[in-house]
């Protein structure tokens, strides 16, 4: 019995040490549709930093839905840099965990978002139902596949950008806007949990008539379903996600990781960082990068978050218990 | 009175007090944290969560699907133990190996598949819709997912009792003249009555829980197709650790409940009987 | 003879009946089970062998599938241990409060896996009652090793003691009084007298619980920070391989778990027949004697 336990002892502590990261090692925790873009990133950073530091790097990854994630690092979960799709998770992380110092959107260029994405829409071959814009969506016979508001950000975004394009077609009158989001909502069959969920459902169970994702998912979805099984609409304006990153302070300064992750993130603005990004379909910041790729992100209007006067603001306008999307939904659900 | 009746059996003190320690360890502690994190709520507000019109309407989801779920394999569960124990048929043993699939495969996979299955473009999802029935993405895919879930309580429970009935019984009623269904009705049914019940409870609170394989087949739908868990998860999403404990409680309670109430009647029965 | 076709007549039902009832519970057994079973097969090997294997021995599904069995292996004989010490309380005792500690025991079953990894993170968790205490002194609980197993000791906790007790309630307490009698120690009685008469029940109860350990997945996705190749069990790494649009690994991942559940059913089916045997050799040995 005593042997045993001694092995169970063993087998236990080994879990502990085997956790106890060895020489240079940064976690980038990050959600769900990143992971190609990283898995790209990663090693030409590496390459980078190992020929400038003749030192040796490696990163792990975890993915997630975004707020997910930011939860798990309030928790505790000993990420060096996170890299999300909206800033509010970035801010739950300074205010509930306050692993991340104020201002971090200052440290880096651009609000520290190293490119960003928009919302399009995905339609079947052929475009069978005709839809060019917006205001297609809300057409009786029409299926409309996004991703739960509630959970997941990409689904926010889709929500933001419908709301905005109404309020920019009826010169600002929020009662049109609601009016049009709400109808837009009332089209929509389910409700996956995240972004790849519903582009799961939209490709493989071919549910639906349009799918509203990133505009880098739509490159994704061409990877793994073949390009010729869809098209891509550029609706005549839509919302600019810009997709943050930050050093988790707390963790860094812990670990004496600080200036590896800076450099890290940094790199992200770089010319090859840069590349990288646009090879995924994320919009670069590097004007020559983005002359470069221009064919491929047609220029479209673009509003902002700061429409809705930040992304805070508008998680607790629309999407916290009881805000609009949940009025939204009780007004659905009673008509249907 | 004493608490505890004398026997020569040793190692009753080091038994309980171990299994009572690691109890309070894994389950007990963890729980107490869970309900005293919810009393950082007052009574008000705590109560204006759990009663807001989506988690009440997610509870609507969560407990008639269970109990649809818990009663088609009351029916369904009875019939296979019925099969198993009473008849012969080839490949019976594989069979009845295969009952207990559910407990084994991780419900994510199970919610995976079935999805795939049961999709309008699916292996049987395709016909069914072309019939016009839809079952994955609305609250038929749930209780399909539960029903799965939860297949193996009623048999087990059941079949045990029905291997060891006595067909003396059977045999007497028979001889006295009555039909084979007034057997079933009225001697069969009632001594497999209590097993049945407490299969229909586990089950029942088995499928309260579960969110792995229900996740992905429901469609998610607020006030339709939204499930219990679902809510403490979305709670989460906000870090709204408050109201996720909140939810948490009251789906405890009704847990813990639900086994009370079964390990009663177990009591009552062995009591009944002796 | 005569009488025993008589017995037949009455005690089962007309052919047609029978036929009707095992077709309806063959019909159901095989969309519930085997075509869903089937399915995950299908799926995972379509586009052939090569791309199956290839997905099996990819290092993170390697090491995802190396976590599992670590964390199955400490977790089963904790709960292991825990099992046979309440069933012998429970089961050879006459106490009071004992419904409740059964119904106590019986909880981890019926709490939602959601919760059961929110509870963890409320004890463990940076912002939970002792997360200062582990930051300080660098002990990692959640999103590590110990997190995960803590979470899947949790949901298997009742699998063993469930399936002792009634066993020993039914064998009652009569040969080891005997064995005391005759100058056995405690510890003895346990070894020689009943752990060999609970051995397969014990056996039983905990190859259920093996297959719930390293299947389950709400609790444990919520203690795990997803950390690729290191805190990914083999369902959650299934769970990131579908989101990726991976399915060929997906489904590949899955099947080594339905394989895995499919040897525990083959094993427990063992088990059983052994079961049957030793009762009916037991039974001619008591008549020959």
């Amino acid at each position: 019995m005593s042997k045993f336990k001694q092995i169970v002892l063993a087998i236990s502590l080994s879990g502990f040490s085997a956790f106890s990261w060895a020489d240079t090692t940064l976690l980038n925790v990050s959600y769900d549709v990143m992971r190609d873009f990283y898995k790209d990133y990663n090693p030409v950073f590496q390459k980078y930093y190992e020929a400038k530091y003749k030192d040796k790097l490696s990163i792990q990854q975890s993915h997630g839905g975004s707020s997910k994630q930011a939860r798990s690092v309030i928790d505790g979960l000993e990420a060096d840099v996170v890299t999300m799709n909206q800033s509010t998770d970035i801010d739950a992380i300074v205010e509930k965990g306050r692993q991340i110092n104020l201002g971090w959107e200052k440290k880096y260029a651009d609000e520290a978002a190293p490119f960003s994405s928009m919302q399009v829409l995905i339609v079947r071959k052929g475009n069978p139902k005709g839809i060019k814009d917006w205001a297609d969506l809300i057409k009786p016979n029409v299926q409309v596949v996004v991703p739960n508001p509630k959970t997941s950000g990409n689904g926010r975004y889709t929500f933001l950008a419908a709301w905005g394009a109404a309020l920019k077609q009826n010169g600002g009158n929020e009662a049109k806007a609601r009016e049009f989001t709400r109808a837009v909502f009332a089209n929509v069959p389910l409700l996956d949990a995240g972004g790849r969920a519903a582009t799961t459902t939209f490709m493989q169970r071919q549910m639906g008539d349009v799918l509203v994702t990133f505009e880098n998912e739509a490159e994704m979805i061409a990877r793994e379903f073949g390009r010729g099984n869809f098209e891509v609409v550029y609706p005549s304006v839509s919302i600019d996600a810009d997709l943050p990153v930050a050093v988790v302070d707390k963790v860094v300064d812990k670990r004496g990781t600080r200036k590896v992750a800076d450099e890290y993130l940094r790199y992200l603005w770089s010319p090859e960082g840069q590349e990288v990004a646009a090879q995924n379909y994320l919009r670069p910041r590097n004007a020559a990068v983005a002359a470069k790729y221009a064919k491929q992100f047609p220029p479209i209007k673009l509003f902002g978050v700061a429409e809705f006067g930040g992304m805070k603001a508008a998680q607790k306008k629309f999407f916290d218990d009881g805000a609009i999307y949940d009025q939204i939904s009780a007004e659905i659900a009673k008509k249907r | 009175m004493k608490w505890k009746q004398s026997s020569v059996l040793p190692g009753f003190n080091l038994a309980l007090g171990y299994s009572v320690l690691y109890l309070s360890l894994i389950v007990l502690l963890p729980l107490a944290a869970l309900i005293s994190k919810s009393m950082g709520l007052d009574w008000a507000s705590f109560w204006a969560i759990v009663t807001e019109p989506r988690v009440v309407a997610s509870y609507k989801v969560t407990f008639g699907a269970s109990l649809i779920a818990a009663l088609i394999n009351l029916f369904v569960g009875l019939l296979i133990a019925w099969v198993l124990v009473r008849y012969s048929f080839p490949g019976k043993r594989f069979i009845d190996a295969l009952v207990d699939l559910p407990f084994a495969l991780p419900t994510a996979v199970a919610g995976i598949a079935l999805a795939t299955l049961y999709a309008p473009n699916g292996l049987l999802g395709a016909p069914l819709d072309r019939l016009g029935i839809k079952i994955a993405f609305t609250p038929a895919g749930i209780v399909l997912a539960l029903t799965f879930i939860t297949l193996p309580f009623v048999v087990r429970t059941v079949q045990p009792v029905l291997e060891d009935m006595e067909k003396e019984l059977e045999e007497a009623a028979s001889s006295l003249g009555a039909t084979r269904w007034q057997i079933f009705y009225r001697v069969i049914l009632p001594t497999i009555f209590p097993a049945l019940l407490t299969g229909f409870t586990l089950a029942f609170a088995r499928a309260i829980g579960e969110f792995g394989s229900v996740i992905f087949i429901a469609g998610n739908m607020p006030f339709k197709s939204e499930i219990t868990p679902l809510m403490i998860i979305s709670k989460l999403e906000q870090y709204d650790y408050l109201g996720a404990s909140a939810i948490a409680v009251v789906m405890l309670v009704v847990s813990f409940a639900l086994l009370l109430m079964i390990n009663g009647l177990q009591w009552w029965m062995t009591r009944h009987r002796r | 003879m005569a009488t025993q076709i008589a017995h037949k007549v009455v005690t089962t039902e007309a052919p047609w009946v029978r036929y009707t009832l095992t077709g309806l519970a063959l019909v159901l057994i095989s969309f519930m089970l085997i075509i869903p079973l089937f399915s995950v097969f299908f799926e995972a090997l379509h586009q052939g062998w090569g791309l199956y294997q290839a997905a099996l021995v990819e290092s993170d599904a390697l090491a995802a599938i190396q976590l599992t069995l670590i964390v199955a292996a400490i977790a089963l004989p904790l709960n292991l241990t825990f099992g046979v010490a309440a069933a012998w309380a429970i089961a050879k005792f006459e106490f009071k409060g004992k419904s409740l500690l059964i119904t106590l025991i019986d909880l981890p079953f019926a709490v939602s896996p959601v919760v059961a990894g929110l509870i963890y993170v409320l004890l463990f968790g940076a912002q939970g009652w002792w997360g200062e205490w582990l930051a300080e002194h660098n002990i990692k609980v959640i999103f590590a090793v110990p997190g995960i197993v803590l979470a899947t000791v949790f949901v298997t906790f009742p699998f063993v003691a469930r399936e002792l007790i009634p066993l020993m309630q039914a064998q009652g307490s009569d040969e080891e009084q005997a064995a005391l009698v005759l100058g056995a120690t405690g510890w003895q009685t346990f070894w020689y007298v009943t752990l060999p008469n609970i051995k397969w029940g014990l056996l039983y109860g905990v190859i259920l619980a093996n297959a719930r350990a390293m299947g389950e997945f709400g609790a444990v996705s919520v203690v795990s920070g997803h950390i690729r190749g290191m805190t990914n069990t083999v369902p959650l790494h299934v769970e990131i391989l579908y989101n990726e649009y991976n399915f060929v690994g997906a489904f590949a991942c899955a099947s080594i778990l339905a394989l895995l559940a499919l040897l525990t059913l083959a094993i427990k089916s063992y088990i059983e027949w052994r079961t049957e045997q030793q009762a009916i050799a037991d039974r001619r040995s008591a008549t020959q004697a």
